[in-house]
């Protein structure tokens, strides 16, 4: 096997053209190689949640996900997420509501609660923290956090209805 | 009017912070996210056993893999780094032996670092750490606690003679008459599990030592910079201040980040051998092995009442597990020391009687984290306030209301000699038990356990120590500072820079701090800047920990906004030919005092100061910079008071606890921001929950962690945790003219009383009790007599 491999992969809207040493996780390869150093890295082992973003759309923790295997993927990080305005509403009722202290879940958690959102689900306390429950939080006590998510939930209401 | 009731003051806001969109952006800078030139990665090998001798240890094959700078064994850092006793004096009697960053004899728990390896990137180091060799001669391990003291138990360090750290006794003198003359006399032994703090960030630093300047630069995820200044200067002898601790954002503290670690220090260390900058960032396995632990208590308490259910005495016996080591420099004494002086707080106790051991042991060590001593205390004393009141027949609430100190009698001292400025645990517990209505939920339980669903109400009175004197750490010797210090400084734009030497972890300090300078100076808040963990900046302080930012830090900064208003207001006096208190400083701007008449704005006066200064009369200094120093003098700490109530529900069947909803009363003094306040009880609330139900550091009989991922070591998740109420009650303190105490804590403190309440509230009618935290499903079961 050999111990580097190139890949091509598109980060945040961008062709990324890299030979990466063939164990770097996902998350090590965007901190490290890209300096995109809003992925935080909390277990490397898939249980804090911290590392969260999108790959091909769908949220992973890439700290599960090595480098090479996002080969041909297309790559969300909360720098790109921000830069998009998608979240725009999920950051303001965010800070509205303290559902952030120190920040190191809020990138991870943010992507989770985008999920959410983004699915038109309705705003059910609930059905939120089932969601958001594989995003650690030692701060908050994630009640503010769960206030923030249904606030935006029940504004796309408004606009559109739940599915 | 004071500064506090102006229309335009911003302290009781709930204003969101001023430092929240870079961190919703994905654009904060912690520790791991700096490069520096040049910079070095290290990885630490660490013993595998809980006590063994290091026989040998050949790093040749190591050193030659690829990437691998240097590997370092405990002599080579003895060599440049001093050793460290972490005992403080007025503690009187601890003891415990010189500490070096890694040990160059022997490893005496688990997780001691031995050898690190410095390599190109952190995977080569990680790689080199597997390629050393270690010859080991395991030695026999003292792990139980209660074992640690009777004869023929390994002895950690043989020139002691056994495994006594420190013991500490209080008699009052009349107990044993007291508990003769009781009606009713409650006993009952506590076990409180090993946990600890899981940062999401992990503990991280980053040492830069310059050879040409003989100057340390450390970038950290800390709470206490000065502190780990003065530290890393006495031990490396480099001159403090050519040592320049930095924290930028860090990613969650609780305690956890402000002792003295081996792997850390020995990074700094390797820095000032190698000369280049080094990074150590902890992965989730070594913050499981070596991070501190907390708790891990046995308490033995019994409580005499009298017919009308009044606590006649109080006595208890704590015996604690620290590790091999007392932490330096706060030492390992204090969890102890708090249980012993917090314990039955809140209440009126004529008589008491407490004993206090602490013990070294082949484990991780232990020290602070967040509400040291608290959960412990008020578990205890609550825990008996139940069973006493359950033997009397009397209704937990009533017990408390006719034993709770009375809220018009202070100030006044406890029998463990705490003295208390002034209190409100009458009022906060009539609050909370209206914010629950307690009535209705008691008549809820009461027609739900007749279709056998088993509920629990547990209730838990508190006092929290908070902005303590020099009398916590000073006096025993420290280098902590118990003074905090602000400068506030004007800038020719009228900026205004804040820089204060109390520090950000989250909590919202940033935010309180600018309030409390906005308020002070009379400047609009979007014109502050906060400058806070950075010890060639900022003042002189002690940071942040046992509640004491915004307490002692905000008075600070008060004042100094207080003293650069006046200065203001006499320089415009000048300029507008009229008198000083003719005039106000509101929102930027130069008024007549009592309107809103604007005479001059603010950045006119700084531009005249700053560039035209030909313009100010002669007597007049060009300075619009103030520093000002607070010191708590008139007690040894400023304790606040509060009450928690815990709804839940027990399966019997399984044993798991699911938890209903959390009410929480807090009277933390003046609330500079009523949001964060909540917030930090909120978080604290749960931090306590999780060591109540979930959180525990699981040793195996050969002294190995086994509860090394989060997989295996259980966090609060969102969907287990409760919604939680949280009401107030505000009894400004009088030792400052802010009023404020702290409320960073309290949720920790007291939340896991009021859970172990409520599981024996609910269990009552089955006839069974817990007396063990975490209380799982397998202790809620063995209650149950059900395995």
């Amino acid at each position: 096997m050999p111990e580097r491999i190139g890949i091509t992969l598109k980060v945040n809207g961008e062709e990324v053209r890299q030979e990466v040493p063939v164990r770097l996780n996902l998350a090590d390869f965007l901190r490290q190689e890209l300096a995109l150093t809003g992925t935080h890295v909390g277990c490397e082992h898939g249980v804090c949640g911290a590392c969260t973003l999108r790959v091909n759309g769908r949220i992973v923790r890439s700290c599960l996900m090595l480098a090479a295997q996002a080969d041909g993927c297309d790559v969300q990080t909360i720098e790109g997420l921000a830069a998009s305005g998608e979240i725009a509403a999920l950051q303001n009722a965010f800070i509205e509501h303290n559902a952030l202290q120190c920040g190191y879940c809020t990138p991870g958690m943010l992507f989770a609660a985008a999920d959410y959102v983004a699915a038109r689900r309705p705003p059910n306390r609930e059905a939120v923290r089932e969601h958001l429950s594989g995003n650690y939080c030692r701060c908050t006590g994630y009640q503010s956090i769960v206030d923030a998510v249904c606030e935006v939930a029940a504004q796309d209401a408004t606009k559109g209805g739940h599915k | 009017m004071t500064v506090f009731d102006a229309p335009n003051s911003y302290i009781g806001r709930s204003i969101p912070r001023p430092n929240l969109s870079r961190l919703t952006q994905g654009r904060g800078t912690f520790v791991d996210d700096i490069e520096l030139a040049r910079m070095l990665h290290a990885a630490f090998l660490r013993s595998p056993h809980a006590h063994a001798r290091i026989v040998k240890i050949d790093t040749g094959k190591a050193a030659r893999l690829p990437g691998v700078v240097r590997v370092l064994t405990g002599t080579d850092i003895a060599a440049v780094f001093k050793p460290y006793v972490g005992v403080l004096t007025h503690l009187q009697g601890m003891r415990s032996p010189p500490q070096h960053p890694m040990p160059a004899d022997v490893a005496r728990c688990q997780g001691e670092p031995v050898a690190m390896v410095v390599a190109e990137s952190r995977a080569q180091a990680e790689d080199a750490v597997e390629a050393i060799e270690v010859e080991w001669e395991e030695l026999p391990a003292a792990l139980d606690m209660e074992r640690a003291l009777e004869p023929g138990e390994p002895v950690i360090h043989p020139d002691f003679g056994n495994n006594l750290c420190w013991e500490r006794n209080i008699d009052t003198g009349g107990v044993d008459a007291a508990f003769a003359a009781a009606h009713a006399v409650v006993e009952e032994t506590f076990h409180f599990g090993r946990h600890t703090g899981v940062t999401l960030e992990p503990r991280a630093l980053i040492a830069d030592y310059s050879k040409a300047e003989e100057a340390l630069t450390v970038y950290y995820s800390g709470q206490s910079p000065h502190m780990l200044q003065g530290t890393l200067a006495s031990r490396l002898q480099v001159q403090e201040h050519k040592v320049r601790v930095v924290c930028k954002d860090v990613g969650g503290s609780f305690g956890i980040k402000i002792h003295t670690y081996g792997d850390e220090m020995a990074t700094c260390a390797a820095a000032k051998i190698l000369g280049r900058p080094i990074k150590f960032i902890a992965d989730r396995q070594e913050s499981f092995v070596a991070d501190i632990h907390a708790r891990d208590h046995r308490v033995t308490a019994r409580l005499a009442v009298d017919k009308d259910g009044h606590i006649l005495a109080l006595e208890m016996d704590d015996l604690t597990g620290i590790g091999p080591f007392s932490m330096f420099p706060r030492s390992s004494g204090v969890e102890c020391n708090q249980i012993l002086n917090l314990t039955g707080g809140p209440y009126r106790i004529p008589q008491y009687r407490a004993r206090g051991r602490v013990v070294f042991q082949n484990k991780a060590m232990m020290c602070q984290y967040r509400a040291v001593g608290h959960p412990i205390a008020v578990a205890v004393g609550e825990g008996l306030v139940d069973l006493a009141a359950a033997k009397i027949g009397m209704d937990p609430a009533e017990f408390r209301r006719r034993n709770l100190l009375p809220d018009d009698g202070y100030p006044c001292k406890s029998a463990a000699g705490m003295r208390f400025e002034g209190l409100s645990h009458q009022a906060a517990l009539a609050k909370l038990l209206k914010l629950m209505d307690y009535d209705k939920l008691r008549a809820e339980q009461a027609a739900l356990r007749k279709k056998g669903i088993y509920r629990g109400i547990g209730l838990a009175s508190m006092i929290e120590v908070t902005n303590p004197s020099p009398m916590f750490y000073g006096v025993g010797g420290a280098r902590i500072a118990a003074q905090d210090g602000c400068t506030l400084r004007l800038d020719a734009a009228a900026g205004l820079h804040c820089l204060t030497g109390v520090t950000e972890q989250g909590q919202g300090l940033e935010a309180v701090m600018t309030q409390i300078a906005a308020t002070a100076v009379g400047v609009t808040l979007a014109c502050v800047r906060m400058h806070t963990g950075d010890t060639d900046k900022t003042p002189y302080g002690g940071g942040t920990w046992a509640s004491r930012a915004t307490g002692i830090g905000g008075e600070a900064v008060l004042q100094a906004g207080i003293e650069l208003k006046r200065r203001v207001l006499e320089i415009a006096a000048r300029l507008l030919k009229t008198k000083p208190e003719e005039l106000d400083l509101v929102e930027s701007k130069i008024v007549k005092r009592g309107t809103s008449e604007q005479l001059m704005p603010l950045y006119e006066l700084t531009r005249i100061v700053y560039y035209r200064t030909n313009e100010l009369p002669d007597d007049i200094q060009p300075e619009l910079v103030v520093t000002r120093h607070y010191r708590v003098k008139d007690y040894a700490f400023v304790f606040t008071n509060g009450v928690q109530a815990s709804y839940l529900e027990v399966d019997t069947d399984t044993g798991f606890v699911r938890l209903l909803k959390h009410w929480c009363v807090e009277d933390c003094g003046r609330a500079i921001n009523p949001k964060l306040v909540d917030e930090q009880c909120r978080g604290g609330i749960v931090q306590g929950i999780g060591g109540a139900l979930y959180e525990h550091c699981i040793y195996d009989e050969r002294g190995q962690l086994v509860t090394t991922t989060m997989a295996d070591y259980l966090v609060p998740m969102p969907v287990e945790m409760p919604e939680m109420e949280i009401g107030h009650v505000e009894t400004p303190t009088q030792t400052s003219a802010l009023g404020a105490k702290g409320a960073g804590e309290a949720g920790t403190g007291g939340a896991p009383a009021a859970i172990l309440n409520a599981i024996n509230d609910a269990l009552a009618p089955l006839g069974a009790k817990v007396n063990a935290q975490p209380s799982t499903p397998e202790v809620v079961l063995k209650a149950l007599g059900k395995i």
